[in-house]
C-alpha cells in the first residue's frame, strides 16, 4: 500500500512540479476563464437579475468548458521523449498513475475554479464570504467527478488524430448527470439554503464520484497499454 | 442458415405485429388510432435496453479474454442501440405531437432516452477514429462500461430533474393496467423486435468478422 500511495505521489509531484514550471495550462485556462466571463456577458446583456438566475448554471458551463481544454491535455505531455512508455514501464498497479493524474487535474482545476469564482464575484457583484463553505461542499465532488471520467477518457483520446474532438464528444455526455446535480446543488449554496435541503443531489454526485473513480482505477491499464 | 431463418422468423413476426396492432388490437378510446404507435415505440425501446446490455457484456467480455468476438457483440449491439433508441424517440415524438402538442419536451424519459443515444452516439464515433483493431477494441470497451454504469445514475438524476411521461407500466412493479388485447399485440410486436434484433445483430457480426479477415 505505501508503494502504491508512493507511486501516486511520484506522478502527481511530477504533474505539479512540470506545471509550475511551465506553466503551459494554468496561465491560458485562467485566461480563458476571464474570456468565457466576457462571453457570457455579452451573450445574456446586461440586465443583473437574469445573470444571477443564470449563474449556477453559467459557473458549472465554464468549469466544464475549462476542463474540456485542460483536462484534455493531461496526457500530451506524455507523447513526448517516450513518457508514455515510461509509465507503461512502472512497476505494480497501473491504477496509481491513473489516481495520481486524477488528483493533479482535480488540484489544477479547483485552482481554476477559485479564481473562475473569485471573478464571478467580482464581476456580478455576488457575495461569497457566507456561501463559501456550502459552495466547496458542492465543488469538490463535483470536480471530482468530471477530473475522474476526464482523466480516463484523455489518456484514452491522447493517441487518436481527432483528440480535440472525440474528447468532448465522450465526455459531455457522459457528465450529463453530475452536471445536473452540480448546478441545482450549487444553486442551493448560492441562494444560502441549508446543503440538507439537496441531499439527494449532494447523494448523486458522491456516488456517481464512487462510480467513477472505481471505473477508472479498474480500466486504466486497459487504456494505458497502447 | 440458422441466420436466414432467423430473418424469415423476424419477417413473419413483423407481420403478425402488423396485423396485430391493425387489425387485432382496438382503437384506443381516449388517443384513437394514434395510440397504435406504442406498437413500434415499446418493443423499439426495450430493444434498445437488451442490445446496450450485450455492449456492456460484450465490453466485459473482450477485457477479460482478449477475444475479439466479444468485440465484435459490443460493436454491433451498440450500432443496433443506437438504431432503435433512434426509433423510439422519433416515433415517440410524432406521438407527441398530437397528444401532447409538442414534438420535444424536455420530460425526465425523455431526456435520459437522448441522453442514452448521445452517449453510444459518442461510443460510436470513438470506434471510427481508432484504426488498430486491439486498441479500438480496449477503449470502447471502457467506454461501454462506463456508459453502461452511467445508466442509473443519468436516470435517477434526470428523473429529479423533471417528470412529465407517464410512468412506466410495463417494467413497473403493480400488475400492468393494459387491456388483453393491447397487451398481446404489444407482445407480438415484441417478440418480433427482438428476432428482428437478433438477425441484425448476427448479420452484423459476421461482417464484422469478414472486415477483420480483409
Amino acid at each position: 500500500m505505501t508503494a502504491y500511495a508512493r507511486r501516486t505521489w511520484i506522478v502527481l509531484w511530477k504533474d505539479l512540479l512540470t506545471e509550475r514550471r511551465s506553466k503551459e495550462s494554468l496561465n491560458a485556462l485562467l485566461f480563458f476563464a476571464l474570456l468565457l466571463l466576457f462571453l457570457f456577458e455579452f451573450a445574456l446583456g446586461p440586465d443583473r437579475e437574469r445573470l444571477r438566475a443564470a449563474l449556477p448554471g453559467l459557473l458549472w458551463l465554464g468549469f466544464v468548458l475549462s476542463g474540456l481544454l485542460g483536462l484534455g491535455r493531461s496526457f500530451i505531455v506524455e507523447r513526448d521523449n517516450d513518457c508514455w512508455d515510461g509509465l507503461r514501464l512502472t512497476p505494480g498497479d497501473k491504477s496509481a498513475i491513473y489516481l495520481g493524474k486524477l488528483l493533479g487535474n482535480c488540484a489544477m482545476m479547483l485552482a481554476v475554479e477559485a479564481v473562475l469564482l473569485g471573478l464571478f464575484g467580482v464581476f456580478y457583484d455576488l457575495a461569497l464570504g457566507p456561501v463559501l463553505a456550502p459552495l466547496v461542499a458542492v465543488l469538490v465532488p463535483g470536480t471530482l467527478g468530471l477530473a475522474a471520467v476526464a482523466t480516463l477518457f484523455a489518456a484514452m483520446t491522447a493517441h487518436l488524430r481527432a483528440r480535440e474532438l472525440l474528447f468532448p464528444v465522450l465526455l459531455l455526455p457522459a457528465q450529463v448527470p453530475l452536471l445536473l446535480a452540480a448546478v441545482s446543488a450549487t444553486q442551493a449554496a448560492l441562494l444560502g439554503q441549508p446543503l440538507s435541503e439537496v441531499s439527494h443531489w449532494m447523494k448523486l454526485l458522491i456516488g456517481a464520484d464512487v462510480v467513477y473513480v472505481v471505473i477508472g482505477l479498474l480500466t486504466f491499464e486497459f487504456v494505458l497499454d497502447a | 442458415m440458422t441466420t436466414r431463418m432467423l430473418g424469415w422468423l423476424a419477417l413473419l413476426g413483423l407481420g403478425g405485429g402488423l396485423v396485430a396492432g391493425f387489425g387485432y388490437a382496438p382503437r384506443e378510446v381516449a388517443q384513437g388510432n394514434v395510440q397504435r404507435i406504442m406498437y413500434l415505440h415499446v418493443p423499439a425501446i426495450l430493444t434498445a435496453y437488451l442490445a446496450f446490455a450485450l455492449v456492456l457484456i460484450g465490453s466485459v467480455g473482450y477485457l477479460a479474454t482478449r477475444q475479439l468476438r466479444w468485440d465484435r457483440l459490443a460493436a454491433a449491439a451498440a450500432e443496433l442501440g443506437v438504431l432503435f433508441t433512434g426509433v423510439t424517440i422519433i416515433s415517440g415524438s410524432i406521438w407527441g405531437r398530437p397528444t401532447w402538442g409538442v414534438w420535444w419536451t424536455w420530460d425526465a424519459r425523455l431526456t435520459s432516452t437522448a441522453v442514452l443515444l448521445l452517449v453510444y452516439v459518442g461510443y460510436l464515433l470513438l470506434r471510427g477514429m481508432v484504426d488498430e483493431p486491439d486498441a479500438r477494441a480496449r477503449y470502447a470497451a471502457v467506454v461501454g462500461i462506463l456508459g453502461a454504469a452511467n445508466i442509473p445514475i443519468v436516470h435517477f438524476s434526470v428523473k429529479w430533474w423533471r417528470a412529465l411521461h407517464q410512468p412506466s407500466t410495463i417494467l413497473g412493479p403493480e400488475p400492468s393496467p393494459i387491456a388483453t388485447p393491447i397487451a398481446l399485440a404489444l407482445l407480438v410486436n415484441w417478440v418480433a423486435f427482438t428476432l428482428l434484433f437478433a438477425y441484425f445483430l448476427a448479420r452484423r457480426m459476421a461482417i464484422a468478422r469478414l472486415e477483420e479477415h480483409a
